[in-house]
């Protein structure tokens, strides 16, 4: 045992207990006011223990479990995302092979390309895919659009642990006259598998909650778990029923959860990344293969895109900016529709609450996870729970508490962006934690050595060191306010739409100037995420002159 | 010694799951000598200088300077510098600012801190690497302007833990040569953490021999 490091953790835990404890408060009691007490209220009324059961009109959660439609809509969910999982991982790994293991030109551009629909709002991607594909409407035009969303989350996670493997394993293997279809079969894919499987749960998890892509461009015939839940709450009002589906649909989150959790337990391999080996060029023609498939991918992943912006530019057989004028206009007094800049201006306001909200808890919860010791591990889980569950069970739990909880926060602005908040912070812990602990503890020491009391010295190293992974944090904190559609729906008043809400609701109504105008504004949406996506991760801390 | 000076450990004690890594230790440095703690890997040393430092708690002993017991005095506090053995210098800030840092809290005006500062880097031979980004700097330079920073706020004792054992032989026999008559200019007293008894004899007026967490007393180096 080496003495030095045992002494280093020592202490690094002995210092921050009493901090640490306090620093977590915040971002525990945001996560258990906005989601253990909707989620306990959620399970009451969905398992008719609140007394409502028997009121006119509800219908118990025995009359739910019973219905053959409630199977139906369950195997629908499933089988849809067990498909867009197997597709998004099959369509996926040649890429991640090309953009990880070979030298290709425009490597990191095509990469950040993958990545860019994972921060797109789902209400842009839906309209996007109604717009380009020929079958929408159709369980094929889902699937389509999910690849796209988790093709690059897999490419990201399997890549990240292929890059580390050293292509050496290979020439052993070949070495020992294995050809290297067999020495892929027996080196590559069960050191990649943990990472497979980890994206594998991700997307299907995704999948099986996905809501505003499903909602869009699903067949209304079949609609998914999350899209009958709010279709029951929202529009029969059938809250109970809702609640019942809602609980349904968590069982099977939590068992794909432990089921994931269990395979990546039992297949894990230690130690397999050491460093980064380089990338080959490529040389083969299987390797020249993989390189164009990717590419294409890459390019088929900037096609809706492109069709969104021609679309809101399209005005009947010409081009023009009338949409994007129409968004601007004035509210018409005579239809008393709420214009659609009201909704940009009712996005930013929320945008603005939620990511200060989620910023401020998320770090506060990361700060108190690298100080605290025992209690790390759940508050950490506790933190990033509200990622496992689904927006829309998140937003019906949030409305039923509203409802028929102790405090009638009905039509209460704030919900709206503290709900978001709840959403956003897990990610802002999980972007900020790692870059903390990647922080020397013996810089803090150094400082201490130099005069620097405690929260100084913190405040001096850590702090700036974290400053660059905050600002991203805050971009994508951001990004989920602005794009978030499943909890927002059951929370949002009427007359104040957010943007991806307006976006439906113009959906809703017929006619090409309303299918314009939702266009031209989901166009404004993606270009406001990314300019404020790419601001984002321009923070740096200012490199120390003036000494 | 009739009045204490420098630097006295008594009985000094840690422990860690069961495992002790410091037991027994009784030390005394003077103001100014240069004492080496020499020993293998694992052996405590470095547990020990972490403890002088006050970045880590003993359970046991005492540490005292000059008559005053400074054992529950947090590091911030003790003006004692320390040394990596990677420079470990801040990698937001740049070349100045890194050596700055121990200055800024003195309420020092700005004018002397900045001169300061340059005063430091014509001391170790790096005269206007001030503005250069930290990550620029060779391992000798970094070494260097770790030392500087250490140096800057004029600690009372400096604390070396294997700096400069990154390097190549050659390189750091020349800059143990250059701390030891850096030390011997400025008057500052000083513990040096090394496994190499070479390195030990060069810069050491006195060397200690640690082994299994206790210290053991070696005559004169040289």
């Amino acid at each position: 045992m080496d003495a030095d490091r045992v002494a280093v953790s020592r202490t690094r835990g002995m210092r921050g207990v009493r901090p640490g404890a306090l620093l977590a408060i915040g971002p525990l009691a945001l996560v258990a006011i906005l989601l253990v007490i909707p989620l306990t209220t959620l399970l009451l009324i969905g398992l008719g223990l609140d007394g409502t059961e028997g009121l006119e009109g509800t219908e118990g959660p025995i009359a739910v479990l019973g219905s053959p439609s409630t199977w139906r809509v369950l195997a629908y969910t499933i089988g849809q995302a067990a498909v867009s999982t197997v597709a998004s991982i099959a369509l996926a790994l040649p890429a991640a092979y090309a953009l990880h293991r070979l030298r290709i030109p425009g490597r990191r551009a095509l990469l950040a390309l993958v990545t860019v629909p994972f921060v797109l709002p789902t209400v842009v991607v839906g309209l996007a895919f109604r717009e380009i594909l020929p079958f929408a409407g159709t369980t094929a035009a889902i699937i389509v659009a999910h690849v796209f969303f988790n093709v690059g989350l897999v490419i990201r996670v399997v890549g990240g642990v292929w890059s580390g493997l050293d292509p050496r394993y290979l020439d052993v293997s070949a070495s020992l006259g294995r050809p290297p279809w067999r020495g892929f079969v027996e080196i590559t894919w069960p050191m990649l598998r943990p990472a497979i499987l980890a994206s594998a749960a991700l997307v299907f998890l995704f999948t099986f909650t996905s809501f505003g892509v499903v909602l869009i461009v699903g067949d209304p015939a079949w609609p998914t778990i999350e899209v009958e839940i709010y279709r029951l709450a929202v529009q029969s009002l059938a809250l109970d029923a809702a609640a019942t589906l809602a609980i349904i649909q968590l069982i099977v989150v939590v068992s794909a959860l432990v089921v994931s959790a269990s395979l990546q337990r039992r297949t894990s391999i230690a130690g397999v990344v050491t460093h980064e080996p380089p990338r080959s060029p490529v040389r083969s023609p299987a390797d020249r293969l993989i390189t164009g498939y990717t590419v294409a991918l890459v390019t088929a992943i900037c096609l809706p895109l492109i069709a969104l912006l021609l679309g809101s530019l399209r005005v009947g057989s010409r081009w023009g900016l009338d949409y994007y004028a129409e968004v601007f206009s004035p509210t018409d007094p005579t239809t008393r529709a709420t214009p659609a800049w009201e909704a940009l201006l009712t996005s930013a306001r929320y945008a603005i609450v939620a990511t200060a909200i989620a910023v401020t808890l998320g770090v506060l919860g990361a700060i108190a996870v690298t100080f605290l010791r025992r209690s790390a591990g759940w508050v950490d889980t506790a933190i990033t729970a509200p990622l496992g569950v689904s927006a829309v069970s998140l937003g019906l739990g949030l409305l039923l508490f509203s409802l028929r909880g102790p405090l009638d926060m009905r039509g209460w602005w704030l919900l709206v962006p503290l709900g978001q908040a709840l959403v956003a912070m897990p990610i802002v812990l999980r972007v900020v934690l790692p870059v903390l602990r990647s922080v020397d503890p013996r810089l803090r020491d150094v400082a201490a050595t130099l005069g620097a009391r405690p929260a100084r010295a913190w405040l001096t190293v850590d702090g700036p060191l974290a400053l660059r992974a905050t600002g991203v944090a805050a971009g994508l904190a951001a990004a989920v306010s602005l794009g978030e559609f499943g909890a927002t729906a059951f929370l949002i008043r009427a007359d104040t739409p957010t943007v991806p809400i307006q976006i439906v609701r113009l959906l809703g109504r017929p006619g090409e100037a309303n299918l314009g105008q939702a266009l031209a504004l989901a166009v404004i949406l993606v270009v406001v995420t990314a300019v404020i996506i790419g601001l984002a991760e321009r923070a740096r801390p200012a490199r120390g002159g003036g000494w | 010694m009739s009045t204490e000076s420098g630097l006295i450990i008594s009985g000094a004690r840690l422990d860690y799951d069961g495992t002790t890594l410091l037991r027994d230790v009784d030390l005394a440095v003077a103001s100014p000598e240069i004492v080496a703690l020499l020993g293998p890997s694992g052996s405590g040393k470095s547990t020990l200088l972490r403890c002088i430092a006050g970045v880590q708690p003993l359970d046991a002993g005492t540490i005292r300077w000059n008559g005053v017991d400074i054992t529950h005095t947090p590091a911030h506090l003790r003006s004692f510098g320390l040394v990596f053995q990677d420079a470990l210098l801040f990698p937001h800030l740049n070349t100045g600012a890194n050596i700055a840092y121990g200055l800024r809290r003195s309420r020092m005006p700005r004018e002397q801190i900045t001169a300061r500062v340059h005063e430091l880097l014509d001391l170790i031979g790096l005269g206007g690497f001030g503005d250069r980004d930290v990550a620029t700097l060779s391992g000798g330079e970094a070494g260097r302007v770790a030392l500087a920073r250490a140096l800057a706020p004029r600690p009372r004792l400096l604390l070396l833990d294997e700096p400069f054992a990154a390097l190549d032989r050659e390189l750091r026999d020349r800059l143990v040569e250059e701390v030891r008559e850096l030390l011997h200019t400025l008057g500052t007293p000083a513990i040096h953490v090394t496994h190499d008894r070479q390195e030990a004899d060069r810069i050491a007026d006195r060397i200690v021999r640690v082994a299994d967490g206790t210290l053991r007393p070696e005559g004169h180096g040289e």
